[in-house]
């Protein structure tokens, strides 16, 4: 049998012109009075994703949510699911079901009353209602307290129960608004894989709402990274962290180094960039911009190693400086390192031993150092 | 605990002597036996028995109950409805107008609101009876259970009602499943104080009610007008006594479900 894992590896529909989208977004844009919450945005999501839409609060990921669950119109656009639009439909006609932030448990009703509300309105009859309820309730590992009423749960049983509901009816997809948010880091970290396992296990196309990168990267297949009722760049986890589209992605997603100045040559796909502070730097691109132009050349710390000596390996762009900072997380050590010009950049290596002889100190010269390939060519 | 303090113990009997004391000398005369008011002349309880002969004061309390249940429960769906407009709707035109209007009566001259309907009554030619007499209690308790409701519209959590309508439930099925139940609580208050407000009413009910129908407090002025009797000290008294044992039942229900609802909370955070 195929593991969950290679399943989920092996799965890339957007890569392929021939896979229809199950939900498209086409030419979507949203007002509110003067204020554009959604900005003549276009995304596809398909079928069996776990799709999440990533972005500061107020960039308009809510928005675009309430707006495929029908609580929200749009100003002009069009939303397809499924192959048929979705403009007119209201909220309680639509195939999809919706976790909310809140969990918006109803008070006034037992745990089982809660999963079993919705096949109630569907006019289920009552033998099968129960039998759904009682899956719904091993699904989420609550059958115990079927009978309790939400005030009687702690936020994690609230949350299962908000997540059976919403699963009840087995929805073709599934949006999740912001679901993990009010719960503790460790039961937080938890519920991102059971969240996995279960969307697995399912079939279902999930879209999740959130504001936390590292909540995006661990579950999405697929991340679309908004700004200001716009979609910046959509792209699985590695390739938003490892090969962003712009000055925007590089900075919001994870920590990064960015070196900015003006192109000086360019052949045969490698690039020389005279940066402000002074070295030049060389670098990898496939998609070089002119001689002359501006740039900027982006590194994530961990790619930049901090050494004593001078680095001697080819094609190793090196630089010399001052250690400004030490932060020490554990499991690995961040330090910032202070260029002649006063730029500092950051740089983190793994704690791979328990103990390092002679560790490096504040205000000690050091070197740092990266790899031609190791960042990636902004050109805004 | 502070300890009780010659000015604690006199300033409490002071406030609750006058508070309490001319309820407690009418409670006591009522059970006099003398007819004269205020000699007392031995215990009795014959005025109470006379009182349950005297059929025009029966009659008052009669009217006056069945003006109260149904001008409360009519006030009650109208101001639950004015409050969910005035709290959902809240971008429509002439909100402030609306909104204004609902709260005027609560600070309008009863005697104002009394004549204006009485002007009304006359004008259309609706001969003044039970029913102008409810009519016009609908319309001065409606905008205190608006203001009841719309305290507690302003604390609900909507979503649970996005919940129900994302779950397959119309409109009209979220308000009856959901809405309603959790606000169901604040309408019955504001139930409970219409039905009080219309229950004591005297400046609006003298305006607006016509022969045959008059209402116990109406009663009761008019007679006191006379004078003073034993019998109206034990309406009265049968009257407190229905008011303290609502409220204490009143209290020990939330006090109770207080109890239970911490003592809920701690169970859940406990496992």
């Amino acid at each position: 049998m195929k593991s969950l894992g290679s399943i989920r590896r092996s799965f890339a529909p957007w890569t392929d012109p021939t896979s229809k989208p199950f939900i498209s977004f086409k030419n979507v844009t949203k007002k509110f009075g003067d204020f554009v919450a959604v900005d003549d945005l276009s995304l596809n999501i398909y079928t069996r994703e776990f799709f999440a839409l990533l972005g500061a609060s107020g960039c308009g990921k809510s928005t675009l949510l309430r707006m495929l669950a029908g609580f929200e119109q749009p100003t002009s656009g069009e939303i397809i699911l499924d192959g048929q639009s979705l403009a007119g439909i209201p909220p309680y006609k639509r195939p999809v079901n919706m976790m909310f932030q809140s969990y918006a448990l109803f008070p006034h009703m037992s745990v089982e009353t809660n999963i079993a509300f919705g096949l109630k309105q569907d006019g289920m009859p009552k033998p099968q209602i129960a039998e759904r309820v009682d899956q719904m309730l091993k699904l989420v590992k609550l059958e115990k307290f079927a009978k309790r009423k939400p005030h009687q749960l702690s936020g994690g049983q609230r949350q299962r129960v908000a997540l059976a509901r919403s699963l009840a009816k087995r929805p073709k997809v599934l949006l999740l608004d912001e679901p993990l948010g009010a719960l503790d880091k460790k039961l937080r970290e938890e519920t991102q894989f059971e969240l996995m396992d279960l969307q697995q296990e399912l079939g279902l196309t999930f879209v999740i709402v959130t504001h936390d990168q590292e909540e995006a990267m661990t579950m999405a297949d697929r991340i679309a990274l908004m700004a200001h009722g716009k979609v910046i760049q959509v792209s699985t986890p590695a390739e938003i962290y490892e090969a962003p589209n712009s000055r925007f992605v590089a900075d919001f997603i994870g920590d990064v180094n960015i070196f900015d100045g003006t192109v000086s040559s360019s052949e045969d796909g490698k690039l020389q960039i005279e940066t402000e502070s002074g070295f030049p730097i060389r670098v990898a691109a496939t998609d070089a911009p002119a001689v002359g132009a501006k740039a900027g050349f982006a590194v994530r710390p961990e790619k930049i190693k901090v050494s004593r000596e001078e680095p001697v390996s080819f094609g190793t762009n090196a630089m010399r400086g001052e250690i400004w900072d030490i932060g020490y997380l554990g499991d690995m050590t961040v330090f910032h390192v202070r260029l002649p010009d006063g730029k500092v950049v950051k740089a983190s290596s793994l704690n791979a031993v328990r103990a390092v002889e002679d560790p490096l100190g504040y205000e000690q010269e050091v070197w740092i150092s990266f790899a031609e390939d190791a960042g990636v060519v902004l050109k805004d | 605990m502070s300890t009780w303090s010659r000015f604690n113990i006199v300033s409490i009997i002071v406030g609750f002597a006058f508070l309490y004391l001319p309820i407690v000398l009418l409670v006591i005369f009522s059970f006099n036996e003398s007819k004269l008011v205020t000699v007392w002349a031995g215990f009795s309880t014959r005025w109470y028995v006379q009182l349950f002969q005297n059929q025009a004061l029966l009659d008052a309390a009669w009217v006056t109950i069945r003006v109260a249940l149904i001008s409360a429960t009519v006030a009650t769906v109208l101001g639950t409805f004015a409050a969910l407009a005035m709290t959902r709707y809240t971008r429509f035109r002439g909100r402030m107008l609306f909104s204004g209007m609902i709260y005027a009566p609560l600070v309008m001259p009863e005697v104002i609101t009394g004549l204006s309907m009485l002007l009304l009554f006359v004008a259309i030619g609706f001969d003044r009876g039970f029913w102008t007499l409810t009519l016009a209690h609908i319309t001065f308790t409606m905008c205190f259970v608006a203001v009841v409701v719309q305290s507690r519209l302003l604390s609900f959590d909507r979503s649970i009602e996005e919940a129900a309508m994302d779950l397959g439930a119309t409109p009209v099925s979220t308000f009856l499943q959901v809405t309603l139940p959790v606000i169901a609580p604040a309408v019955f208050s504001g139930w409970v104080l219409a039905l009080t407000l219309s229950l004591d009413d005297l400046v609006i009910s003298s305006f607006t009610s016509g022969p045959g129908a008059t209402t116990l407090p109406m009663k009761i002025y008019s007679q006191v007008r006379l004078g003073v009797t034993p019998e109206i000290n034990a309406i009265c008294t049968i009257l407190i006594g229905i008011v303290a044992v609502g409220v204490l039942i009143a209290s020990v229900v939330s006090r109770r479900r207080e109890a239970q609802r911490v003592a809920d909370e701690r169970a859940a955070f406990a496992q």
